[in-house]
């Protein structure tokens, strides 16, 4: 399988204004009419990926977006020329309103997150700015990719949170050797694992006695923290990336 | 290793290939003159010295580099040529070193669209002197296979309406034959085939009927005139029957069936065609009234095989309806099918081959979990037929989606959908070679993959096959076992059909990855 990156693009950072209801309505039947067939019904992803995102990678703006619809992407994506101007705005609206995520408020304090991070030796695993581990998710723009929600369920909950295509592995060689850690990539013949001190182990699977995918499992202990200090945890982590 | 009936040394390069050379393929078993290998729609080489016992040893023997990116060919190899296409191109390369001899291009139109399907070609034809392409602005092209001049071009349809050509052209006697592309677009769909040396039409079927035909009936109300049925993978052809056989896509629009009610002949269909006429002899539907997107595009295996203690001439197809039928291609009768994925949408087949379809499994406005999604247990790309083994070899998909059904409104040349689907997380899909009884679809072995397979299988006299995956890996597995015998990462998907072919009495495999041809030998 082609994997994505660990933790996939979802954001809470892009508030745009809300268009009229009216331009939603039209957008929503265009994109089912043109769209649906690879994007999916809500944009959720099906042969083409999911637009349900706030960050499009192709179309940082508007513009952009109404471009690439005009132009498509060679070679997959068709061209939609055909789509007059006053068509193209309720669709390129529609497809923004789908990663568009209801603000949420943070209500600690990022500088007396910073000490709860560190107190709590999350950089063990984690990276913020090149300081720590790489077992976990970097979380230098974790703000760019996760909303304050999110971070709180990570934190409690991991297991509850578990990014798409995340898999916690053990494998045993023919050899004697144990390797537990997370999967960074996989194919039919071979997998890549990155191990608790962040380093990767390349294997053949048919030099493997065992294989153990450990679905729904997270390496991360759910962490029981006073109430303040987790709110003060995720303002830290809210802010990261975050522009000055 | 001494194969070659018809070697490299008994030709010079750019040699003529009349009909009896492609009818009798198997045994030049150095070159590949049609799409499948053989008329018959195998895609098997009998070619020996690659075996179980030294797959291992293959090496990348040469690279050639496309210039777009997704290549989906076939490549034909002829008297030390291999000639290539891509999306409005062509190619002839020295067989040896992968140099270009030749290449032809023709512009794609500024205002063309690609409407339900990427911009690819899947390969050209031989016959004669010329080498058959067709291009995505609808046209059937010749080109002078020495020189790759355009000797003659006939406009086959008209892009503007959604129409388009994608498909590798079936060289016949004296003709060509090409099907469409265009089913998600609401086209009505047509297998045409051309005189081979004046491009001049020699017959056409269209595969939804009009006013006044048999089978109209099957289509409430005007629903034929934007009915699909694109013709858009290559098929097979018995000279013997003198019978063309070619699949059928999805009916128009796709997920939502509520104006087309009826049958929808002859969407979802294998038709059997007069080679000299084009009249239907035959047809059989698998999916009567589709509204899940499952194509009959797939190429068909023509193989003989005794069945209820007679000897038969038969048909196999893997359906994208997650079915493997056996029919008996002089009649059409349905002689056994079973399901070779996972499929939640039918109860099973009827004596007579029809499914016995589940209720409430069509898409709607809420949303409907159905196995296999879209794409089908596989598409269009090729399964394998071995005559060593009696199996084919299946490149198979293992997932499901949750298909919508949404209004559906008809504009010429724009998307004629009327829903969509959602896949299920992609770590429940999954991919895998599955090896089946010929004769009965039933089991042999499997070789699991990573993910949902979009690569086509060769299968070899020597006991191998041969075939490469989403994520990079091209593989060779034993015919007899599924044991994984070599595997190379190419650095990226394969997404074409594989072949097999003769360099100075060593055998080659060629597979693509991407925007790269590999050559693999000893």
């Amino acid at each position: 399988m082609m994997l994505r990156p660990v933790l996939v693009l979802i954001s809470c950072a892009v508030y745009a204004q809300s268009p009229p209801d009216l331009d939603l309505a039209a957008g929503k039947v265009l994109f089912e009419t043109h769209c649906a067939l690879c994007h999916g019904i809500g944009g959720k992803g099906s042969r083409g990926p999911g637009l349900n995102h706030a960050k499009l990678a192709k179309a940082p703006d508007d513009e952009a977006l109404k471009k690439l619809i005009e132009n498509g992407i060679e070679p997959e994506m068709p061209s939609f020329w055909y789509l007059a101007f006053e068509d193209t705005a309720p669709l390129v609206a529609y497809v923004r309103s789908l990663g568009r995520m209801v603000p949420e408020p943070v209500t600690g304090n990022a500088e007396r997150g910073a000490t709860v991070y560190a107190r709590n030796k999350c950089y063990a695993c984690h990276i913020v700015a090149g300081e720590g581990s790489g077992f976990g998710p970097e979380l230098t723009e974790i703000s760019f990719r996760r909303s304050p929600g999110y971070l709180r369920q990570a934190i409690i909950a991991p297991e509850a949170a578990l990014p798409e295509n995340f898999l916690l592995v053990e494998a045993k060689t023919k050899a004697g050797q144990s390797i537990r850690g997370i999967r960074a990539n996989e194919d039919p013949f071979t997998i890549q694992i990155k191990d608790s001190t962040g380093s990767f182990h390349s294997l053949r699977k048919d030099n493997l006695a065992t294989l153990n995918k450990l679905r729904g499992k997270s390496p991360m202990p759910a962490y029981k923290l006073p109430a303040a200090d987790l709110d003060d945890l995720i303002a830290y982590l809210a802010s990261l990336g975050a522009k000055p | 290793m001494k194969f070659c009936l018809i070697s490299l040394l008994c030709f010079s390069a750019f040699g003529q290939v009349p009909f009896e050379r492609i009818v009798n393929a198997t045994k030049e078993p150095a070159n590949w003159l049609t799409y499948s290998g053989n008329l018959l729609g195998h895609r098997f080489s009998p070619l020996t010295e690659i075996t179980p016992a030294n797959a291992s040893k293959l090496k990348v023997k040469w690279a050639y580099q496309f210039p777009e990116a997704n290549n989906e060919v076939s490549p034909i190899v002829a008297d030390g040529v291999m000639y290539i296409t891509g999306p409005n191109t062509a190619a002839a390369l020295d067989v040896r070193t992968g140099r270009a001899l030749w290449n032809w291009k023709r512009p794609v139109p500024a205002d063309y669209r690609n409407v339900g399907f990427g911009k690819v070609n899947r390969g050209p034809a031989i016959l004669n002197d010329l080498l058959y392409v067709t291009t995505l602005d609808c046209y059937l092209i010749a080109l002078d296979i020495k020189s790759g001049l355009q000797r003659w071009s006939t406009k086959v349809c008209e892009y503007k309406e959604g129409y388009s050509l994608t498909v590798a052209p079936l060289a016949i006697k004296g003709k060509v034959v090409l099907g469409v592309s265009g089913g998600e677009a609401g086209i009505r769909g047509f297998i045409d085939a051309y005189d081979a040396k004046t491009g001049k039409q020699a017959w056409r079927v269209w595969t939804v009927p009009t006013t006044g035909e048999k089978g109209v009936e099957t289509w409430a109300g005007d629903s034929y005139k934007t009915g699909g049925g694109s013709s858009w993978v290559t098929g097979a052809y018995d000279p013997e029957l003198n019978l063309v056989y070619w699949g059928v896509g999805n009916p128009g629009p796709l997920w939502n069936g509520d104006n087309r009610a009826g049958d929808n002949l002859y969407t979802c269909s294998m038709l059997a065609l007069d080679g000299d006429t084009g009249k239907m002899r035959w047809y059989f539907q698998f999916t009567p009234h589709d509204t899940h997107d499952w194509d009959s595009a797939h190429v068909p295996m023509l193989f003989d095989g005794e069945v209820g203690g007679r000897k038969r001439k038969l048909l196999g197809n893997a359906n994208r309806n997650a079915f493997y039928y056996v029919l008996d291609r002089e009649t059409g009768e349905f002689l056994a099918g079973r399901p070779y994925v996972k499929q939640t949408w039918a109860k099973g087949l009827t004596d007579k081959g029809r499914p016995i379809v589940i209720p409430n499994m069509e898409p709607s406005e809420k949303g409907t979990l159905v196995y296999p999604n879209l794409n089908g247990g596989t598409v269009w790309f090729s399964p394998s037929y071995s005559p060593q083994t009696g199996l084919v070899y299946v490149p198979v998909r293992e997932l499901g989606s949750i298909y919508f059904k949404r209004p559906a409104v008809y504009k010429v040349g724009t998307f004629f959908a009327g829903g969509g689907e959602n896949q299920l997380p992609t770590d429940d899909a999954t991919g895998a070679i599955r090896a089946l009884d010929a004769k009965t679809g039933e089991q042999r072995w499997e070789f699991k993959l990573s993910s949902p397979h979009w690569a086509g299988v060769l299968s070899t006299a020597g006991g191998i096959v041969f075939s490469g995956t989403t994520e990079g890996n091209i593989f060779a597995l034993d015919a007899r076992t599924g044991k994984p015998l070599w595997d190379f990462q190419g650095g990226s998907s394969t997404r074409s059909n594989p072949i097999s072919f003769g360099l100075d009495d060593h055998q080659m495999l060629a597979i693509t990855s991407d925007r790269v041809l590999y050559v693999f030998g000893l």
